[in-house]
């Protein structure tokens, strides 16, 4: 089975790295841009079968290790 | 030599390589915003210097080698002319294409700030000519992100080539997995261009060029650039 | 005021870190209820971390003048001169609370916090260093917390662009629910152009400048002075996050403007942001503020006006610029990619007005609320004296040998290389003494001056006797810049304690203090900048008291300075200062024995300064080949410490007879230098010594590749070095 997480900044959480991005592309003169907030992705896969095993061993993961919750949120995305 | 050193927004050793290039010199670098489209005239070495531009935000070097001054890089390297890049200078180097390969996280996923050995490989370029090939020379590094890697037919063609102009080693000059101190493939700590104009390289001789720093190995290579361009001219 | 006003409640006043007759006093001040913002506005200004209301009586018994002080406390941070129109600017501020919390963005705030504090008032930093407190290693939060704030200690520093030059890293049980994270930034200008907070001046613009303003950190300045219980896990509030690339803009903007002569006024917002700036710049240049929040660039929508004037965003400033010079301001902003804002005007009414979407959210007396904050004299009681511990009453558990082999790769003594080497120390490229010795040593600009850079302080000798505690770190600072050759000349200190509502720790903030005060004096170094953290404290356990030193000398030649590595063999080894072997509250005592016991060492500040003065001659003269001060695990420690950095070996003399040999090398007296010099100097110098009265004995010869005393079993130095540099990466690898 294959999962997907998404970690991204919490809103209100200042994001230096997407600050900077943004910028550049504004610089770069890709029209249209209004913000962007950078994040990661983890693409996991998983030994056993149940979803639902898999979506609390996952969110076990993002708390413990994959995410900081201090200032970042994280989103679980299991596909079958 | 007329040097210009290109200032980008987040880069913080210009004033270093500033300073060992005029002692190697004699004369004062001139220093390039990077929203300038031209170098200045007469320019016959272009030294990109370390540091974090844009922050290293996105990927390192990568917001530096799309401002508007890299055009004119090229076009100066397409020409032939002496570009030397140094850590962030380096990895912009990668980024913008004029040398291959990428910079990696250190292998041990952290910064490192220490003297570093580097066996200088030939000694027929301008930017080792103030070296005996084979020679060792301590510099200091100060990087996170400077693990070299390249695809394997890349790494094949540098080795043939003999592009690769430093390499990590011990303090006797023996290249193993025990002095590679952030992990590059064939312990490469620099490499040139297959024109042979553009250097990228992780240490920072600029910093090893004063007896107060303990060392003056760094030396070799900034009066080996002035040599070469005093020849030249 | 707002047509929908919060109500002032006793909780909402209560959440505010107000108690009820500090309340009381913000009514009879402005003769009616608060509104929301103002009760923020007073929360901010009114915290211990802003108003130093506990220990500000206290702070007024230490010496911060002398001829070459030009800016004392007060400011941003401290000014000395060191002739030449150059000037050093330095202070050293505390990041603890957040760094418990978020290791790694609470250190990088803290070390752009303090740098901002120095290129605010016009001088490039050059040097960083900092203190370091955690738990106990066995601690199970220990080993994150320590890679979270080294990372990010390196992280910003490295990024910005200013070498970390040097420091202090310890643990003990009692940082197990409050580490300290102490930054110091070091920084040159020229004397005649230091830039002050004081506004001047009516009708004047006040620019904002930096990044945008968001909900970071929302009452983090009232975070830092409240007491954490173990649910501050969860009561966690928005996290600051530190961006050095915009520091770094604001440095190079701030450098520009300031060198074309634009900047009248110009202050840091750090806690508590925009009211503690905004109101200092008024208050200083006895001027009313009007504040229009419409004008703030904020990075989030629906910003309060309580919000903007609380928010702890980093990397901004406020300024007060020449009128005729805004143009050409703004253009320098704009090239660095900066916000710039006019957000105010100064005004002759000595009120602060803040006018948020047409309304006035704030009106209140701008002197007031700084000089009028509350002052206390908290009851304090002295710390019991402890009883004077005789070596010859201390069984030696293990031999002299042992002990070496084990305190030498012990977590207290080994190696700080895995820390240092995160940081990069030699950016500049003027660092003449990188980290490991006992100062750093930087060069200023192309020479021949130089800086010698140090913090210090043994908290357990604070915690035994807060009084000789104080002298002690002042002392060592002092030692430490002396064995590299500095004059010492001033002094920034960091005062971190627990709750000064206990009459105990008041009692420990006190005599810290007043020690403190008399080394300073004693020694000439005033105390120009400083930082008081309080309330380091879970469940009602306090940290051991830590009063961070951080020291600033002169080397009017920097390459007449001292390492403490053995230079050649063949040399006479000589401890300097009198050795009484004194082991009460020694690392051999506690590390070896088990045992946190006695009185710590006295300090002898006549002493301190006598040998101090005859050591930095002999390193002026060239007689000293290599210099280390003794303090923590004492003469063996230091002189393994000296061997393994030459990578020369010593053969020592037995101890004398009066003294038992653990007390003799393991012992912390006071005072205390080990010189090497070359045999033909010996008669010369002890003959000299001998003159001036300091205690000076041949102890010894460096020789070979074994530490070797006479009697004892020899140690190979390579074996010393092998455990003094192992235990840290081993620990952090989880292997310790």
């Amino acid at each position: 089975m294959k999962a997907r997480v998404t970690v991204t900044l919490k809103t209100g959480i200042l994001d230096p790295q997407g600050k900077a991005i943004e910028g550049a592309l504004k610089s770069l003169g890709v029209a249209g841009i209004a913000s962007v907030r950078q994040g990661k992705v983890f693409d996991i896969e998983l030994a056993g079968a149940d979803p639902a095993q898999a979506e609390a061993a996952l969110k076990d993961a993002a708390d413990k290790l994959l995410a900081n919750t201090v200032i970042e949120n994280y989103n679980i995305e299991v596909r079958s | 030599m007329k040097s210009a050193i290109l200032v980008f927004p987040g880069i913080n050793r210009e004033r270093d390589m500033a300073r060992a290039l005029q002692l190697a010199s004699g004369s004062e670098p001139a220093m390039v915003w990077h929203a300038d489209t031209e170098l200045p005239k007469g320019t016959d070495l272009v030294v990109v210097p370390g540091g974090f531009s844009y922050g290293d935000y996105l990927r390192c070097g990568a917001i530096a080698a799309r401002a508007p001054v890299m055009d004119a890089v090229r076009k100066f390297a397409g020409d032939g002319g002496l570009v030397l890049g140094v850590c962030n200078g380096f990895q912009i180097l990668c980024e913008s294409g004029l040398l291959p390969g990428v910079l990696m996280r250190n292998a041990r996923l952290k910064f490192i700030c220490h003297d570093v050995h580097l066996r200088v490989e030939r000694s027929d370029t301008p930017f080792t000519r103030g070296y005996n090939a084979g020679q060792v020379i301590r510099v200091p590094v100060a990087h996170g992100e400077g693990n070299y890697e390249a695809d394997e037919e890349t790494l094949q063609r540098l080795e043939g080539d003999g592009r690769v102009l430093y390499r990590y080693c011990s303090a006797s000059g023996e290249v193993s997995d025990a002095h590679n101190i952030n992990g590059a493939a064939a312990s490469i700590a620099g490499i040139v261009s297959e024109r042979g104009n553009v250097l990228g390289m992780m240490p920072h001789p600029e910093n090893h060029v004063e007896a107060i720093m303990g060392c003056t190995d760094g030396r070799g290579l900034f009066a080996g650039l002035v040599e070469h361009l005093a020849k030249a001219a | 005021m707002s047509s929908k006003p919060t109500p002032i409640t006793p909780e909402l006043v209560a959440s505010h870190g107000l108690k009820p007759d500090e309340y009381q006093r913000i009514l009879t001040l402005i003769g009616r209820e608060p509104s929301i913002t103002e009760l923020g506005i007073f929360s901010a200004m009114w915290n211990e971390h802003c108003s130093y209301k506990s220990s500000r009586i206290h702070l007024k018994g230490l010496p911060t003048k002398a001829p070459w002080v030009l800016v004392g406390p007060g400011e941003n941070a401290g000014v000395i001169d060191i002739g030449d129109n150059q000037a050093i600017v330095f202070k050293m501020e505390s990041h603890n609370h957040p760094s418990f919390i978020e290791p790694y963005q609470g250190a990088t705030t803290g070390v752009g916090g303090i740098l901002r504090d120095v290129f605010t008032m016009g001088a490039r930093p050059i040097a960083c260093l900092n203190a370091l407190s955690f738990g106990a290693p066995e601690h199970p939060k220990t080993r994150r917390l320590v890679s979270g704030v080294v990372a990010g200690v390196g992280g910003y520093g490295n990024s910005f662009g200013v070498p970390t030059v040097g420091g202090q890293v310890r643990f003990h049980t009692r940082y197990d629910g409050n580490i300290l994270v102490n930054a110091m930034a070091v920084g040159l200008a020229d004397a005649d152009k230091i830039f002050l907070a004081a506004a001047s001046g009516v009708g004047m613009p006040i620019v904002y400048l930096g990044s945008k303003t968001g909900r970071d950190g929302m009452g983090g300045a009232t975070m830092a002075s409240a007491e954490f219980d173990n649910d501050s896990d969860e009561k966690r509030p928005t996290v600051q996050v530190g961006d050095p690339f915009a520091e770094k803009l604001l440095l190079e903007a701030c450098l520009e403007i300031m060198a074309a002569d634009c900047v009248i006024a110009i202050q840091d917002m750090g806690a508590a942001g925009l009211t503690c700036s905004a109101v200092e710049m008024g208050a200083k240049g006895d001027l009313g503020v009007d504040l229009d929040l419409d004008a703030v660039p904020t990075r989030e929508p629906g910003m309060t006006a309580y919000e903007m004037m609380l928010s702890e965003s980093q990397e901004r400033m406020l300024m007060v610029l020449k009128p005729e010079k805004e143009k050409q301001a703004e253009a320098i902003f704009k090239k660095w990619g900066l916000d710039f804002a006019i957000v105010g005007t100064t005004t002759p009414t000595l009120r602060f007005v803040v006018k948020h979407g047409g309304e006035v959210k704030a009106d209140l007396p701008i002197k007031e609320l700084g000089d009028e904050a509350p002052l206390y004299d908290r009851p304090h009681v002295e710390s019991p004296k402890l009883p004077v511990i005789h070596a010859r009453d201390i069984k030696p558990p293990i031999g002299v040998v042992e002990a070496l082999e084990k305190l030498i790769g012990s977590p207290e003594l080994c190696s700080r290389r895995w820390v240092w080497e995160q940081y990069d120390h030699v950016i500049g490229g003027n660092t003449v003494q990188r980290p490991g010795g006992d100062a750093a040593v930087v060069r200023i600009e192309d020479g021949p001056k130089g800086l010698a850079l140090t913090v210090d302080v043994t908290p357990r000798y604070c915690e035994a006797d807060p009084y000789e505690g104080g002298k002690q770190a002042v002392a060592e600072a002092y030692r430490n810049i002396t064995a590299v050759g500095g004059k010492p000349l001033a002094i920034t200190d960091n005062l971190n304690f627990g709750n000064p509502e206990r009459p105990e720790i008041m009692g420990q903030l006190v005599g810290c203090l007043k020690g403190i005060a008399e080394a300073c004096i004693a020694l000439d170094s005033p105390i120009v900048s400083g930082n008081v953290s309080l309330y380091n404290e879970t469940n009602g356990r306090g940290i051991l008291p830590t009063p961070s030193i951080g020291g600033v000398g002169l080397l009017d030649d920097f390459t007449k300075s001292a390492t403490l590595a053995f230079k050649a063999e063949g040399e006479a080894i000589l401890l300097i200062g009198e050795t009484r072997g004194w082991l009460g509250q020694s690392v051999y005592l506690r590390d070896i024995c088990g045992r946190e016991e006695g009185a710590p060492p006295p300090v002898n500040l006549e002493a301190e300064k006598r040998n101090g003065t005859v050591v930095r001659g002999m390193i002026h003269s060239g007689t000293a080949t290599a210099v280390h001060d003794l303090s923590d695990g004492g003469l063996l420690v230091a002189l393994a410490e000296m061997a393994i950095a030459g990578r020369i070996g010593a053969s020592l003399d037995a101890g004398p007879e009066a003294i038992v040999p653990h007390a003799w090398w393991f012992g912390e007296d006071q005072a205390r230098y080990i010189v090497t010099v070359p045999q033909d100097e010996l008669l010369g110098v002890l003959t000299k010594l001998k003159a001036v009265g300091v205690p000076c004995l041949q102890i010894g010869t460096t020789a070979g590749h074994t530490l070797s005393i006479a009697g004892e079993r020899a140690v190979d130095i390579k074996a010393l070095e092998h455990a003094h540099e192992s235990w840290f990466p081993n620990y952090m690898g989880g292997k310790a």
